[in-house]
């Protein structure tokens, strides 16, 4: 045990505060605290005192799990002592719960004060990518930035400029990426994307389902939980991934103990949102859950479970009856699932057993018990769309709800990711982007390499046909997409290597991420702590709303600075300064904004209250909770945003598309949602050379990336590959020891966490560790990147990164 | 003599860790020194079916645990300095780090792995209680930090009368052996003292 702290947290930790902090601080202080946050924060204490004694500010952590938690930041003589979170009152009224922040949050001392603060811009000196580089001035480095854009857009044209997708510091309302975005728009506007590497399959393939004239994720609040009768969840699993003490899955305990809910999970492994919480656990292979709905349509079907009523009333495409006008023979839903349609297959359940490997009289028994139990909730997480075949998933979920009608009533839900109340905190205007066309989030190494090639109908463009020019010049604010969060880091990595194709990149970020050290120009951010504003809750916290106050715990370390004045300083480089700052300055905007929130909302405090008393809470309307309860009350007066306005099982839309667009080899479109074997299935005769399917998860020991560069957190929770026992005695791998993850793409190098909380088959590595080039390209940082492809799904051409196929050996 | 103890609901808690962080946090620990561990306690086996499909009977819960200031410790009888002693005002047991020698033998005494060197300060360190903070009425930081309200501490008797009086729950030792002030929740996967269908999942994350 020592020993495996010694290497894997303190050794690296230890080495690197000697090299990096040894010139800068004092000996004692260096001898005093083996980790280097006291250090840290001593050496950088003497020219930001801000403050002679102890005072307390309330911040925020802002990162992208979905919660905005609220921070108490406790400092002395202007350094930070110790964080606490929400302890306001007794706890006790839901809706006035405490916003208690979780182990990230907790431990953002961690973030604020750590070696690989980026502490002034630095430009790169060595070979793109080597993370060589020397520090300039400010006025250098926005000169060099504002040449570069103007060289780009006079060569190039605006399309060719690009945001990475970054949510590394996420709930900024008037600094960040909205400060970035009101600058370029205001140059000429910039090449946008489209979805995202959360969320990219759902929200493309649902609107096809539900329609359009709702935000994609539109389902019942997770308080409805509690008057259903039975709780169905497909990979939900709010313990790792909403994990807010004010979020969804506080709400989603008290709903359940509240009513007792008889709750069904789905998901290869047994979460934490498990834990004998759960009444049955149903383990299912990764990419076959649609497999599995299929089944239980034909005992539906078979066994008249089905709510003929609401198909016939509320639905397209069920039977023939409702079929719209051209659509194929047999082309619909109930044709497809007893055999009758064009794979001739019946959808059993003995033939989803084969596929699913969960046995065939417990998928009769779950179809008969959702069948028959009234209300039910059903709902799914989203790590089960980021597959080859997510589109198809996130649909083909839905059918339950669909086919027993338990939609638009109390207790129900529609199969979607749960809704969330988010109140709606003002943003600085980021104005409109010229630019018309988008590509799809991720096809941006693409759309460097292949541009030309791009078109709506083979790679997903939306607001224009084609490309006018390859992707020149990369901005990555908060980011860690442009090598680590991006499949296929070993691909990835070439492209943006050769500086021949993108030819300059900017990171602005707060710590030397791996995607830092590809910077052409790098420019340091300050941290959340360090900065003003006034957020909102979040996308995850359940009913409960908040407008939640950030107050400059410290001054900004080193020589950061915000994104607002980054952008300003560019601006006047442009000439556009009056423009682009209206005469305000960051905090001034912070007040423009938070005044015009009051004059819309009288329950709002003053801005010097909230700063004092902290976050603002709000609990959501009772009315509003329930997805679709205005169309199933008035099918013709609510109808859905579908061409038919109904719910669209048989989806003319995506009927059309299958005509019209250029596919892959081995890609399919349909209709209707249908289990569909793809690339790396565990049906892939691949299997042969890499036999395992690798699923990523969200770890609890970080956000995506950022938090990975903190001991505290690497402590507790151990990065290492789930496996079962049965995978890891066939390899004689035992818990603990190092293993290799390979596969063609590339290899990664972790512990093995043996487990029997993980089906056989099948391993998960939670994703967002830093990527650490190795020899041969082999990563020795646990990066599930290394492994993951970047071939794009068929529909939404989005990031299939838990479709991975792999073989694993003792390293 | 009044008596302070510990309440930990395994039915609520999912395991984050919010606990021991924010702990770590207030009190300024080092890496390996954790004077709350979660312990990931699980087991069961699986089953292949000639169609390829698997059932199982696996079972995980967490079990957060700091020191739970027993009624008869172990580690103060251990003590050979004195340095290790039961406060009389509120039953919270303490290291006197000033004179504590660092012997160990607290360490190798607790069933709870509760006291914790410090390599730094060359002395046991341990959890106590947040006496400072519960003497200004406050709960201790581990408490209020848990986002699933997972944790209480007070005055045993109280908690006894709220929560009963149970701790015989695996992975934690027989409770006759040090009487610990502190109450488990069970939770449907729980498993008495003494099981040997699971095993503690996560040795290196508690120090083992």
């Amino acid at each position: 045990m020592k020993n495996w702290l010694d290497k894997t947290i303190l050794a690296p930790v230890k080495r690197r505060s000697f090299m990096k902090w040894s010139t800068a601080v004092s000996g004692a202080a260096m001898a005093s605290s083996a980790l280097p946050l006291k250090a840290i924060a001593s050496a950088t204490a003497d020219n930001n005192v801000i403050a002679s004694d102890t005072k307390t500010t309330w911040s925020a952590c802002m990162v992208n799990c979905g919660s905005r938690c609220a921070l108490q930041v406790h400092t002395k003589d202007g350094v930070i002592t110790s964080v606490e979170s929400d302890n306001r009152g007794d706890d006790k009224e839901f809706g006035q719960h405490q916003i208690r922040a979780c182990l990230r949050g907790r431990s953002i001392k961690g973030r604020v004060y750590n070696p690989d603060r980026l502490k002034y811009p630095m430009k790169r000196v060595g070979k793109r990518g080597e993370g060589r580089f020397e520090r300039i001035s400010w006025d250098e480095a926005m000169d060099l930035m504002a040449d570069k854009l103007k060289y780009t857009i006079s060569e190039y044209g605006n399309d060719s400029i690009f945001f990475t997708y970054g949510s590394g510091t996420q709930g900024y309302r008037t600094d960040g990426q909205h400060a970035f975005k009101r600058l370029v728009n205001m140059i000429g506007g910039y090449l946008g994307y489209h979805g995202n590497y959360s969320w990219g399959q759902i929200q493309y393939a649902l609107p096809f389902t539900y329609g359009t004239k709702k935000p994609s994720a539109f389902g019942s609040y997770t308080s409805e939980i509690k008057n259903a009768k039975l709780l169905v969840m497909f990979g939900y699993n709010p313990a790792e991934t909403r994990m807010s003490g004010g979020g969804e899955i506080y709400e989603y305990t008290q709903a359940l103990r509240e009513s007792g809910v008889r709750t069904i999970i789905i998901d290869p492994r047994y979460t934490d949102t498990m834990l004998g919480k759960e009444d049955e656990w149903l383990s299912i292979r990764p990419g076959t859950d649609a497999a599995l709905v299929e089944a239980m349509a034909y005992v539906m079907i078979t066994e008249n479970l089905v709510n003929q009523e609401f198909l016939d009333t509320y639905c397209q495409g069920f039977d023939e009856k409702t079929m719209p006008a051209g659509a194929p023979a047999n082309g619909h839903y109930k044709a497809h699932i007893l055999g009758q349609g064009a794979d001739k297959t019946a959808k059993t359940p003995e033939w989803a057993a084969k596929i699913t490997g969960i046995p065939a009289k417990k998928i009769i028994q779950l179809a008969r018990e959702i069948g028959t139990t009234k209300p039910a909730y059903i709902v799914q997480g989203t790590g089960i769309q980021r597959q080859a075949n997510g589109e198809q998933t996130t649909r083909a979920i839905c059918m339950l709800p669909i086919l027993t009608g338990n939609i638009g009533l109390p207790g129900t839900h529609t199969g979607d990711m749960p809704a969330n109340f988010g109140y709606p905190v003002p943003t600085l205007p980021s104005g409109s982007n010229p630019v018309k066309v988008q590509i799809p989030f991720f096809l941006w190494t693409d759309a460097i390499t292949r541009a030309h090639e791009m078109t709506d109908k083979t790679d997903g463009l939306k607001g224009g046909t084609k490309l006018e020019n390859p992707i020149k010049f990369i901005i990555s604010y908060a980011g860690n997409a442009l090598i680590n969060q991006h499949s296929q880091i070993n691909k990835t990595k070439e492209i943006i290597a050769d500086e021949s194709l993108a030819e300059f990149i900017v990171v602005v970020d707060n710590h030397m991420t791996p995607s830092a050290r590809y910077a052409d120009l790098l420019l340091p951010d300050v941290t959340t702590i360090e900065n003003t504003e006034v957020s909102s809750d979040g996308y995850a916290s359940g009913s409960m709303g908040a407008v939640v106050p950030l107050v400059p715990a410290i001054k900004p370390l080193y020589e950061c600075r915000s994104a607002y004045e980054m952008c300003t300083m560019l601006a006047q480089r442009f000439g556009i300064e009056e423009k682009y700052t209206e005469g305000r300055t960051h905090e001034q905007w912070v007040e423009h904004l938070y005044a015009g929130a009051r004059a819309k909302d009288a329950r709002l405090p003053t801005l010097e209250q909230l700063r004092v008393q902290g976050p603002f809470q709000i609990l959501a309307p009772e009315t509003g909770r329930i997805a679709l309860e205005d169309f199933r009350k008035d099918p013709i007066k609510h109808a859905l945003g579908t061409p038919s306005g109904k719910i669209e099982i048989y989806s003319t839309k995506l009927a059309d598309i299958a005509n019209e667009w250029t596919l892959r080899e081995g890609d399919v479109i349909t209709p209707l949602p249908q289990y569909v074997t793809t690339w790396e299935s565990h049906l892939d005769p691949k299997t042969r050379e890499f036999p395992l399917q690798l699923v990523g998860f969200h770890t609890k020991g970080r956000v995506h990336s950022t938090y990975h560069n903190v001991p505290v957190l690497r402590e507790a929770v151990m990065d290492g590959v789930w496996i079962n026992p049965i995978d890891a005695a066939a390899r004689d791998i035992k818990n603990g020891d190092a293993v290799r993850i390979f596969n063609d793409r590339g290899e990664t190098r972790v512990l093995a966490k043996v487990t029997p909380r993980i089906m056989p088959g099948v391993m998960a590595l939670g994703e967002g560790a830093w990527y650490k080039p190795g020899k041969n390209g082999v990563d020795m940082g646990g990066a599930i990147n290394s492994i993951t492809s970047q071939r794009p799904t068929p529909l939404s051409k989005g990031n299939p990164q838990h479709t991975n196929l792999v073989e694993i050996a003792k390293a | 003599m009044a008596q302070y103890g510990f309440y930990v609901d395994t039915s609520k808690c999912t395991g984050c860790k919010t606990c021991q962080v924010s702990c770590k946090d207030d009190n300024d620990l080092p890496i390996g020194v954790n004077w709350r561990r979660v312990y990931e306690y699980g087991g069961g086996d699986w089953v292949k079916h000639e169609d390829g499909t698997y059932t199982n009977d696996v079972f995980t819960y967490y079990m957060s645990i700091s020191c739970n200031h027993c009624a008869t410790p172990a580690c103060t009888k251990a003590c050979p300095t004195g340095a290790m002693h039961k406060r009389e005002q509120d039953g919270l047991v303490v290291v006197n780090g000033d004179v504590c020698v660092g012997c160990r033998y607290c360490e190798m005494a607790c069933p709870y792995g509760a006291p914790q060197y410090n390599h730094e300060k060359k002395h046991m360190t341990k959890c106590d209680g947040c006496f400072d903070r519960v003497e200004q009425g406050k709960k201790p930081i581990c408490i209020e930090s848990c986002p699933l309200r997972a944790l209480d501490f007070g005055p045993i008797d109280e908690l006894r009368a709220k929560y009963g009086d149970r701790a015989d729950v695996a992975p934690l030792p027989n409770p006759s052996l040090t009487n610990p002030s502190l109450i488990i929740g069970t939770c449907r996967n729980s498993r008495l003292t003494g099981d040997e269908t699971g095993k503690i999942q996560n040795p290196t994350e508690v120090g083992l």
